[in-house]
């Protein structure tokens, strides 16, 4: 194929797939009942929002003159990684102290926190 | 002692602090008297100080101002003090006069427990003290203050037997009617401060008087709320029904408090607003009417009733109806002249009836009395005089300002005042009809008590005997009073003399000129001069003719051969009309279908549906209720499982997804 036929793929397609990735970790979050899955769940979910701030700003840097403004969505990737990190650090955490307690990580076991 | 007029006052209320620490203490009856007595004679003597030093002196009107009481905003009120010729008069008798029935209750509460003694005597000058507050303040607030201090004065005292049910409720009678009179009072105080900026009558009366067209129409407001007051404190037709009631307090009590003092405040406050009066003809004539209505509505209801102080006290309300109808026809400086002469002679008459009361072991009813004059020559006397006094026979006390009242009234309606000289006409005659009404039921009062034969039973007739020392003196001194105490007011132009009419010259600066050219202060300045010389010597016989034709009738209905038979046949023969006057026109009863029931209804109706039922039941209640209940159902939605919550986080956000599309 010759670089004249390479059409750029739409961003239209990259926000879908960051619909569908999104969808499977929110079903994900709410079907599964082990705790390290939902955090994979989750981790899905954070992972197409980067997706879809990177897509935005492949699609708005197009009518933007300087480069600054296209990298705006960009660098909230980086925002949302670090901040993805921290949050597995105290989830790991808690279901480490979870397991010590109930001898499993089945998120339907702790349960006492109701009426 | 002018530059401490406080003293005046204060005296009495350091009587009254003393006598409540007494009474808590039970002290001795002597110690007691000597404080209660004491202070009220030293605050006589204080003011009688203060009144020589001001006739000395060449100032009108001395205003003493103490501290700043009130100051709120753009109000700002002094406690203070003001002595003019208004307050001179009325200091001058109200100490006096409470000054001698603080020594008649001496001998007449001597059976009282040690501590009822104390509390009755600590009410007394508690009493005396708020009255000297409203003659001497010298703003509408610190007069209310006066003015409420003696209602409660006033209720205290009614109850004072407040064991008996009956008597605590003619307390609470009382100080419910002067409520509604009072927040017309309130009403004025704040309608005064609206328009002048000011409560000090030494402003507000200078402001109005120099522009009459500017202030006509606020006057009439100020006036008539003022008067609203005045109709409660003075029992005038429609409030007077607290007053006949008010006899279940000790005799003294109704003398100095229901005849002599509290009860002529409300012509005390239409005389110190003179000018507003002036101000407004419609005024003039509502007071003119109600007043001149009272006078003869009261003395109807006076000529059958059979309890002595019933009859006193219906005569009290018809003389303050006279009062009313002097101010009413412009005669400010009669109305007080009638307060002065009316507080001599009817305390005179109360004290005299207490000393009956007390001779005749608490009898009040004059069919059960009778020829008492064997038995008690000085209260038979002293009440005799009084009675001449009240009726108008010439030289008399109540002779001059009664009859002065009558030439004002008929003055009125000669000279058309205000164009109202249809009105004041049909006044003049029911005045007269109520003078001969008044010596009716007077003389009727001395022939039942002190004529014929004792018909109390023999047990009674061996308990009479005349009252000691302690009453009999001031009755001897208020009957005194009651001969010579109208010769301050003699008219004089009557024999073309000038000068001789000493109370009314004296008072003439309290009546300020109005502005210029004006039509009203015309009037009534001149009501005086309306009738010819000849006519007003035929007014004086008029009134000498009714009060001698009453007297004539009362003797021959009551003494001698066939007494009481000439009334009772009348009475068969007109029972409706005696029905009626003997049930006092079934007044109490219509007050109580018409306005006393239905509040009472309404009140339950607040109690029972507004209050319980939805105030406390279905709101308060209702709303912890409600709560408590959808907590009970919506605690469940806390499952304690985290799916179930995240569930919820993403059903809510598709909902918000959907409702923001």
């Amino acid at each position: 194929m010759t670089p004249a036929e390479m059409v750029p793929v739409p961003y239209t397609w990259v926000l879908a797939l960051s619909a569908v990735l999104f969808a499977i970790g929110a079903v994900g979050v709410l079907l599964r009942r082990n705790g390290i899955a939902i955090f994979l769940s989750l981790e899905i979910m954070l992972n197409s929002a980067n997706l879809a701030f990177a897509a935005f700003a492949y699609r708005f840097a197009a009518g933007h003159a300087t480069a600054a403004a296209a990298l705006d969505g960009q660098i909230f990737v980086f925002f949302i990684i670090a901040v993805a990190a921290a949050e597995a650090a105290v989830g790991l955490a808690l279901f480490i102290v979870l397991h010590r307690l109930k001898d499993s990580i089945d998120v339907d076991r702790a349960n006492i926190l109701r009426w | 002692m002018l530059g401490s007029l406080w003293l005046i006052p204060i005296l009495c209320l350091a009587g009254a602090v003393v006598n409540l620490l007494l009474g808590a203490v039970k002290a001795p009856k002597p110690v007691v008297t000597i404080i209660g007595v004491g202070s009220v004679g030293a605050a006589t003597l204080a003011a009688y100080g203060a009144l020589w030093e001001y006739l000395h002196q060449p100032y009108t009107e001395i205003i003493e101002r103490y501290f700043t009481w009130i100051s709120a905003g753009e109000i700002s009120v002094n406690a203070s003090f003001q002595l003019d010729p208004l307050s001179a008069v009325m200091l001058a008798f109200v100490t006096v006069v409470g000054f001698l029935i603080h020594v008649y209750s001496v001998g007449y509460m001597q059976e009282e427990s040690e501590a009822g003694y104390a509390r009755y005597f600590a009410y007394l000058n508690l009493f005396m003290f708020a009255m000297l507050l409203l003659v001497l303040g010298s703003n509408l607030p610190v007069l209310f203050v006066g003015w409420e201090g003696v209602g409660l004065c006033s209720y205290l005292l009614i109850g004072y037997y407040y064991e008996k049910q009956w008597c605590a409720a003619a307390g609470s009678k009382a100080f419910i009617v002067n409520r509604i009179g009072d927040l017309g009072f309130l009403l004025a105080i704040f309608a005064t401060f609206a328009v002048f900026g000011s409560v000090e009558f030494s402003e507000i009366f200078t402001a109005a008087a120099g522009h009459p067209e500017q202030y006509a129409g606020a006057a009439t407001v100020i006036a008539l709320l003022l008067f609203v007051g005045a109709i409660g404190k003075s029992a005038q037709i429609p409030l007077y029904v607290w007053l006949p009631d008010a006899m279940a307090g000790p005799t003294p009590v109704s003398a100095l408090i229901h005849a002599a003092t509290m009860v002529t405040a409300g012509v005390y406050i239409v005389a110190r607003c003179n000018v507003f009066f002036r101000l407004s003809p419609t005024a003039m004539v509502v007071v003119a009417v109600v007043g001149g209505v009272t006078a003869i509505f009261a003395a109807t209801i006076a000529l059958v009733q059979n309890d002595i102080k019933k009859v006193l006290a219906y005569s009290t309300v018809s003389q303050l109806g006279y009062m009313f109808l002097a101010a009413g026809v412009g005669a400010f400086t009669i109305a007080i002249f009638h307060v002065v002469t009316h507080s001599f002679f009817k305390a005179c008459l109360f004290l005299g009836s207490g000393s009956v009361i007390h001779a005749n072991s608490g009898e009040q009813d004059l069919t059960r009395m009778g020829g008492l004059r064997r038995f008690m020559p000085t209260t038979y006397w002293t009440f005799l005089v009084a009675t001449l006094a009240i009726a108008g026979i010439p030289i008399f006390a109540g002779f001059f300002s009664k009859d002065e009242i009558l030439a004002r009234a008929f003055a009125a309606g000669a000279t058309d005042l205000n164009g109202f000289g249809d009105v004041y006409r049909v006044l003049w005659y029911l005045a007269v009809g109520g003078a001969l009404l008044t010596a009716f039921y007077m003389f009727r009062a001395v022939y039942m008590t002190f004529h014929g034969a004792f018909r109390g039973g023999e047990e009674a007739e061996h308990h009479l005997h005349e009252s000691p020392r302690s009453m009999t003196v001031p009755l001897i001194i208020l009957g005194v009073l009651s001969i010579v105490g109208g010769f301050i007011g003699f008219p004089g132009q009557l024999f073309h003399k000038t000068g001789w009419n000493l109370i009314e010259d004296f008072l003439h600066p309290v009546i300020l000129p109005l502005g210029e050219a004006h039509g009203v202060a015309a009037a009534t300045e001149h009501t005086v001069h309306g009738v010819s010389f000849g006519t007003e010597w035929l007014l004086v016989g008029i009134s000498v003719a009714v009060a001698v034709v009453g007297w004539l009738i009362a003797r021959r209905f009551y003494v001698g051969e066939g007494a009481f038979a000439l009334p009772r046949k009348l009475a068969d023969r007109l029972p409706l009309i005696h029905k009626l006057l003997f049930n006092k026109y079934w007044i109490d009863e219509i007050y109580s279908a018409l306005i006393i029931r239905p509040v009472h209804r309404l009140a339950i109706f607040l109690w029972r549906i507004i209050d319980e039922l939805i105030i406390d039941t279905l709101f308060i209640n209702g709303a912890a209720f409600t709560v408590e209940l959808t907590g009970d159902v919506l605690r469940f939605i806390q499952t304690g499982n985290v799916r179930n919550y995240a569930l919820a986080v993403a059903a809510a956000v598709l909902a918000l997804a959907a409702i923001l599309w």
